[in-house]
């Protein structure tokens, strides 16, 4: 109980009935104290934490001097964890990866060894750098290619898809991938009218078209203006990166008012060029991977 | 002279010398801000918690953006909503416990209310137009700093005023904390804002710290934020309003007195656990660590000497709308101050940092602890400074208690839940060592558990405004008090 004794006793000091225990005889508007020992289980616990952090300071690196500071008797850095721990992976996976480089990329998928890694660290590879576009699992969306299905605008071959990796489309890399569409509208190099019935004429080839005498009338303007890049059928040219009209796969949309401000606009899609971002076996992976998704060539 | 007789212990409510002499307007208008301004600031992180379920929230202005909007809703919830409680419970308590007015009378008060307000105005339209200094809970650039810093010392000297010319032998408990949590600020506030203005018609600064020292002192000051400012001044609150609410002796002077000092000597020097693997050096980090684990127990002495004081009055939980705001605030308090030792501890803080878990964490925190105690002193504060028998209705008590008990529920399981995902899906890896997951999908696989944080933040909210309109009645049509005697140590109804 009460480790005073009644000698020490003040004046205004009573006994709560309740507890049992003993005010301190102090009182704020109406608020006495008791004067109840510490918990035994608290005090003990409150110096298990304090041995607790002794030790452990004792262990690993803590108490600083003017210079330095005690370094802890295990020796322990985290420095000399994440150096080891990352050296680790890197040697086990170091095989690996110069054999990527050394193999041609058209012979990657061919070797199982490789092909399970490039599905491991591709995925993530993807995940991380290209699905903010394309989308988890490569989909794909509005304006972003989806890489998952046989139409290619530079073309699906493995060394296609790695030349566009490596250095990208539409950017200031030398070596980018560049074409582009006349803005046949805005530029004024085809009336309304005309824009119109290609339009028309466009979405025909996908049998999409509403309009089958404003379709015939742009025939002939697709042979003179569009037919060069896009073939006289709308196959399209992957050598130029222009599209497959044909094939009801739209990158901006097959609806109406989406062709006629393509036609009227452009478009002018981009993609950084790897090569300056990633290491050349990150980038030869993600190309493999990309291949891989299911509409490799 | 009217004497109570509780659990065997007669209490004698003690008088002042002329009790007209207490400074109570500013103690009103106080009560009036803290209300506002916690309904201002709940809204507000209803609204960021929203804007991460669905970014379309953010409107596309960049005045209204999560970048901008967060700040906002955290200086609101900690320093306007907060800070009025305690600047408001402060003078009251200080002036009732010292049975002596407020130092300088109500001039200065009167200045300290206006001078904070303006503080948070400046500071909140700061944040919107996109001025900040970039420092978590301390982004008001260097002039906003400069007024907070003459309005605080203003408080102190107030404060400190009060005490010296108290006329009870002994400073009471309450106000250690307050001292603490007002001496500890102002060290706090200076230092982590040295900043030199680019000019003095611009609001740009450059802070005095770069590099890992600059990171040091900004969560040295970050976690003494917590430890000083929602701790220690808190637990001032706690130390006054639980035991007039209970009319019981608080458990254990000598309790109070060891973790008082245990938790002031101890918690500043926790702040490294915020910077726990990063470019913060090992030996640092290691105190950060033992000094959060040696800091558990001297916060839980305060909830003991919280709850232990309702022992023999364990009924009045029942009954008295202030005391169950207050001790549910302290199990809270406990359950938080648990958690945060865990959560420094290294290997744990592996997992938890930058996840969701921290949120959660803070906000068992702020809506458990300082949010709970807060509407307890409120409850009892209004019909004592108003006048009234008690409060206009205690049923809706009741649903304010039960919405927002049922909220944070929400709020911290959905943030325990989502943060531990979190934490998981970053760190998994396959046999080669490449992740499972990028991070996309991990801000994917937390929608769900922003959309259940964002209800539990409504209930929240709701509960809030139920307390203000009551408050409201209260004060407009409950029963004017005929005897001049403190109405919250009787039961509403």
């Amino acid at each position: 109980m009460s480790t005073h004794t009644d000698n020490h006793a003040h004046a205004g000091r009573e006994r709560d009935a309740h507890t049992g225990r003993e005010t301190t005889g102090h009182e704020w508007d109406g608020i006495k104290e008791l004067n109840t020992p510490l918990p035994k289980w608290w005090l003990y616990t409150f110096y298990a934490c304090i041995a607790f952090a002794l030790v452990y300071t004792v262990l690993y690196p803590a108490w600083p001097s003017l210079h330095s500071h005690t370094k802890g008797v295990l020796g322990w850095t985290r420095r000399d964890t994440v150096k080891s721990e990352l050296d680790t992976r890197q040697q086990a996976l170091a095989p690996l990866k110069a054999k990527l480089l050394a193999t041609p990329i058209g012979d990657v998928e061919k070797d199982p060894e490789l092909r399970g890694y490039v599905q491991a660290a591709g995925h993530i590879a993807f995940a991380e750098n290209c699905a903010a576009c394309h989308g988890a699992g490569g989909a794909g969306g509005k304006g972003f290619p989806n890489l998952a299905d046989d139409d290619w605008l530079w073309g699906g071959t493995p060394e296609q898809i790695l030349q566009t990796v490596t250095y990208g489309v539409r950017n200031s890399n030398p070596d980018s991938r560049v074409s582009d569409m006349p803005r046949f509208g805005a530029d004024g190099l085809l009336t309304k009218e005309q824009i119109n019935d290609v339009a028309e004429y466009v979405l025909s080839l996908s049998n999409t078209g509403t309009d089958k005498a404003a379709a015939g009338r742009g025939a002939q303007v697709f042979a003179d203006n569009c037919a060069a890049c896009h073939g006289e059928k709308g196959d399209g040219n992957p050598d130029v990166g222009a599209p497959r009209l044909n094939d009801a796969i739209w990158l901006y949309g097959g609806d109406k008012a989406t062709v006629v401000q393509t036609i009227t606009y452009a478009r002018r899609g981009s993609m950084p060029a790897w090569s300056e971002r990633l290491d050349p076996a990150t980038v030869k992976l993600l190309a493999a991977y990309v291949h891989t998704l299911g509409g490799g060539k | 002279m009217s004497v109570a007789v509780s659990g065997g212990v007669p209490i004698t409510a003690a008088r002042p010398a002329s009790r007209e002499a207490y400074v109570e307007d500013v103690v009103r208008a106080f009560t009036i801000a803290t209300m506002f301004w916690g309904i201002a600031a709940f809204t507000v992180g209803v609204l960021i918690a929203f804007q991460l379920a669905f970014p379309a929230l953010n409107f596309g202005l960049e005045w209204t953006s999560f970048g901008r909007v967060r700040p906002l809703h955290t200086s609101a919830a900690i320093f306007a909503f907060g800070g009025n409680a305690l600047l408001g419970t402060s003078f009251f308590v200080v002036q009732r416990t010292c049975r002596a007015p407020l130092f300088g009378g109500a001039l200065p008060a009167w200045f300290i209310f206006w001078g904070y307000q303006l503080f948070i105005v400046l500071a909140g339209t700061g944040y919107l137009m996109g001025i900040t200094q970039g420092k978590e809970y301390a982004e008001p650039e260097w002039y906003t700093d400069l007024w907070l810093t003459i309005v605080w010392v203003a408080y102190l000297i107030v404060f400190a005023g009060t005490l010296i010319k108290r006329r009870e032998p002994h400073i009471y408990v309450a106000n250690w904390f307050y001292l603490a949590f007002i001496i500890t600020i102002a060290m706090l506030h200076i230092v982590n804002n040295l900043a030199v203005p680019v000019s003095f018609t611009g609001t740009k600064s450059y802070g005095a710290f770069a590099g890992v020292q600059d990171a040091m002192i900004q969560w040295w000051y970050g976690h003494n934020a917590v430890g000083f400012f929602l701790t220690a001044g808190f637990l001032g609150m706690m130390y006054y309003f639980i035991p007039k609410a209970a009319e019981r002796p608080v458990y254990s002077y000598r309790l109070s007195i060891i973790h008082f000092w245990a938790l002031i000597f101890l918690y500043i020097w926790a702040g490294p656990h915020h910077l726990h693997y990063t470019a913060l050096p090992d030996w640092t980090q290691t105190l950060g660590m033992v000094f959060s684990i040696m800091l558990w127990m001297p916060s839980w002495g305060g909830m003991i000497n919280g709850i232990m004081t309702l022992s023999g009055a364990w009924d009045k939980l029942r009954t008295n709308p202030s005391l169950r705001f207050t001790v549910t605030a302290v199990a809270f308090y406990g359950m938080s101050t648990f958690e945060g030792p865990v959560m420094s501890v290294k290997p744990v803080n592996a997992l938890s940092h930058y996840t969701d878990w921290t949120i959660g964490h803070v906000h068992s925190g702020a809506l458990g602890w300082v949010a709970f105690v807060t509407f307890g002193a409120l409850y009892y504060l209004v019909p004592v400074l108003w006048r009234r028998k008690g409060l206009w209705s205690q049923t809706l008590v009741e649903w304010h208690f039960w919405t927002a008990t049922l909220g944070i529920v929400l709020y911290i399981t959905s943030m325990w839940v989502s943060g531990i995902m979190q934490g998981l899906m970053w760190r998994a890896y396959d046999d080669m060592g490449f992740l499972q997951y990028s991070f996309v999908e991990t801000v994917a696989a937390m929608h769900p558990y922003y959309i259940i944080r964002g209800m539990g933040g409504i209930l929240f909210l709701t509960g809030a405004i139920i307390m203000a309109f009551n408050l409201i009645r209260t004060v407009k049509h409950g029963q004017p008090l005929a005897e001049d005697r403190p109405a919250g140590l009787v039961a509403a109804e």
